[in-house]
C-alpha cells in the first residue's frame, strides 16, 4: 500500500498502512534477532541528504537499508556541497533521481521534503524538516507504545518539554489524534504547542494543555519527554527555572503508575536524570532500538 | 436630486467591484496595481451606505477587465464582493468572487523558515481550510495563515 509513496508527513501514512508497518517491523525485529541477513533490497540504492547534523536518524536509516541488503549513497555535509554552489533543492533532487531508488532528506527548513517530492517520481522520506515533521520517528514512537503497553487506544500520553519547536512531538500528537488516546501537553507558555499544529487536530480529540506536570503524572501511561534547548530562551534564569520544573528524576518515576513508561527521542541532555535509566519504566533506549526495524519496514514497503 | 446627493456618472465599459468590506477598497486597488500612474477613470466609494451590508466600499473602473488571479486575490480580502462587467452602460455579466480551494501564486508563506521562501522553483501554494474566519494552510510547511497574515502577504 505504501508502495512508491513518499512519506513526508505522518498524515501521508493511512491507518491500514500504519498497521502494515507495525506488522512488518515486528517481522524485521525477528530477523534482526536471528542474525539472518536479508536480500529484499538487493540492487536498490538509497540516497541520503542530510542538510542538518544528525547521527541517530541517519545511522538508523543507513543501517536499515543495509540490513535489507540494499546500498546507500550519501552526502554527509550536503550544506557544504550543493547548497554552497547555490543549487536549489529542486535541482539536487532531480539529479539524485538518476542515482537512487529512494531519497531520504533532513533539512533545516519546513516544507523541504514536500518540495523535494514535487520534483521527482522517486519516493521521498522526510527525516525531519525544520520544526515541521519527522514521520518515521513518529511511527517508531507509536510502535514502541504498542509494543510496551499492548495498545495505543485508551492510553494517556503526557508530552512534556519543547512543544513549540520540537518536530517529533508535532508529528506524534497528530498521529495520536487518530487513535483513541488522551494527550496531556505540558510546557511553559513560551514553548507551548503552536496553533497551526493544534488547528490540525480533530475538535473532539482529548487534549489537555497544562504547565503542571505533577498534576497529570498519576494518570499517565506514557511520559514522552523532549529536550528543552537553552537557545530558545532570552533569559537564562527562565531557562533554569523551566528546566528545574520539568526535570524527570526518581521522584517523578515514583509518582507514575506501576505499568507506565518514559520515552524520549534522544539525545537527552539534562531532562532525565541518569539514575532513572535503570528503572523498568525507562523505555527510551528500547525505543531507540526500534528505529532500525521500523525503518526497515518503511523502506521495504515503499520499495517492495 | 437634492442638495445632499452627488451623482457619479455611469461608466460605459468596465468593471464594478461591489460589496467590498468597508475600508478595504484601497487594498483592492493595490491588488489591481492601481496607483498614481493610473490612466483609467475610476470612482471609489468608501464606507457608503448599503441596504444589504450597512456600509460597504465599491469601485468602478472604466475600461478595465480583471484577470482570474486578480479575482482570486480580491476574494481573499473581500470574500463577499460582487463583480459586474459593464458594456455599453449595461451590466452584461455579474458574479460573486469565490475563494479558490487551492490558492496558487498569490500569497507568500508567512513562515520565514518555509522552503517556498527560498530560491526554489515553486510558487506559494495553500489549501483553503475555512472561509469564515478565513484560514489557509501552506501545502509545503503546513503552517496556517489567518486573514491578517494573508492580507500582509499578498503578492
Ligand atoms: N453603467 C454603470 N456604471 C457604473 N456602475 C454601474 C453601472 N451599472 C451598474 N453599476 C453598479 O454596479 C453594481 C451592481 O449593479 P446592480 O444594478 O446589479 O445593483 P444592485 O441591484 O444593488 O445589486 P446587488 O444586489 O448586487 O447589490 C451597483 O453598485 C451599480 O451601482
Ligand atoms: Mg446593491
Ligand atoms: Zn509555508
Amino acid at each position: 500500500m505504501l508502495r512508491n509513496k513518499s512519506v513526508v508527513s505522518i498524515n501521508d501514512i493511512g491507518d491500514d498502512e500504519l498497521s502494515e508497518i507495525f506488522k512488518t517491523a515486528g517481522d524485521m525485529e525477528k530477523v534482526l534477532r536471528s542474525g539472518r541477513s536479508l536480500e529484499l533490497m538487493k540492487g536498490k540504492i538509497m540516497a541520503t541528504f542530510f542538510y542538518e547534523p544528525s547521527t541517530r536518524t541517519r545511522l538508523s536509516f543507513e543501517s536499515a537499508m543495509q540490513r535489507l541488503g540494499g546500498s546507500v549513497i550519501s552526502v554527509s555535509e550536503a550544506k557544504s556541497s550543493s547548497v554552497a554552489k547555490g543549487e536549489t533543492l529542486a535541482d539536487t533532487v532531480r539529479m539524485a533521481e538518476g542515482y537512487s531508488d529512494i531519497i531520504v532528506i533532513r533539512h533545516p527548513m519546513e516544507g523541504a521534503a514536500r518540495l523535494a517530492s514535487r520534483f521527482t517520481s522517486k519516493p521521498i522520506v522526510n527525516a525531519g524538516d525544520g520544526s515541521g515533521q519527522h514521520p518515521t520517528q513518529t511511527v517508531l514512537d507509536l510502535y514502541t507504545i504498542r509494543k510496551e503497553l499492548g495498545e495505543i487506544s485508551g492510553k494517556t500520553i503526557t508530552v512534556v518539554g519543547d512543544l513549540r519547536y520540537g518536530r517529533t512531538v508535532h508529528s506524534l500528537v497528530m498521529a495520536l489524534s487518530r487513535f483513541n488516546a488522551k494527550v496531556n501537553l505540558v510546557a511553559p507558555p513560551i514553548l507551548k504547542m503552536p496553533d497551526h499544529v493544534v488547528s490540525m487536530l480533530p475538535a473532539d480529540f482529548h487534549l489537555n494543555m497544562t504547565e503542571n506536570l505533577s498534576d497529570v503524572l498519576p494518570e499517565t501511561d506514557v511520559l514522552y519527554v523532549t529536550r528543552i534547548q537553552k537557545e530558545r530562551f532570552s533569559d537564562p534564569n527562565e531557562y533554569q527555572s523551566v528546566i528545574g520544573s520539568y526535570k524527570i528524576n526518581l521522584e517523578t518515576v515514583e509518582a507514575m503508575k506501576e505499568k507506565s513508561i518514559i520515552m524520549h527521542p534522544l539525545p537527552r541532555v539534562d531532562e532525565i536524570s541518569p539514575d532513572v535509566d535503570s528503572s523498568p519504566k525507562a523505555a527510551y533506549f528500547r525505543q531507540a532500538n526500534n528505529g532500525v526495524p521500523v525503518r526497515m519496514a518503511i523502506i521495504s514497503l515503499i520499495l517492495g | 436630486m437634492d442638495e445632499q446627493t452627488l451623482k457619479i456618472s455611469k461608466i460605459k465599459d468596465g468593471t464594478v467591484i461591489d460589496h467590498i468590506p468597508p475600508g478595504k477598497a484601497l487594498r483592492v486597488l493595490s491588488i489591481l496595481r492601481i496607483d498614481d500612474h493610473v490612466e483609467n477613470s475610476i470612482s471609489i466609494g468608501i464606507r457608503v451606505t448599503s441596504r444589504r451590508l450597512g456600509t460597504k466600499d465599491v469601485i468602478k473602473i472604466e475600461n478595465r477587465d480583471l484577470e482570474k488571479f486578480e479575482v482570486d486575490k480580491i476574494s481573499l480580502i473581500a470574500p463577499d464582493a460582487t463583480i459586474s462587467i459593464v458594456s455599453n452602460y449595461e451590466i452584461i455579466e455579474k458574479f460573486p468572487v469565490e475563494l479558490p480551494q487551492r490558492i496558487l501564486g498569490i500569497v507568500k508563506c508567512s513562515n520565514a523558515n518555509c522552503i517556498t521562501n527560498m530560491k526554489e522553483p515553486v510558487q506559494g501554494e495553500f489549501s483553503l481550510l475555512s472561509k469564515k474566519p478565513l484560514l489557509i494552510r501552506c501545502n509545503f510547511c503546513e503552517r496556517t495563515m489567518n486573514e491578517r497574515e494573508i492580507t500582509a502577504s499578498l503578492i
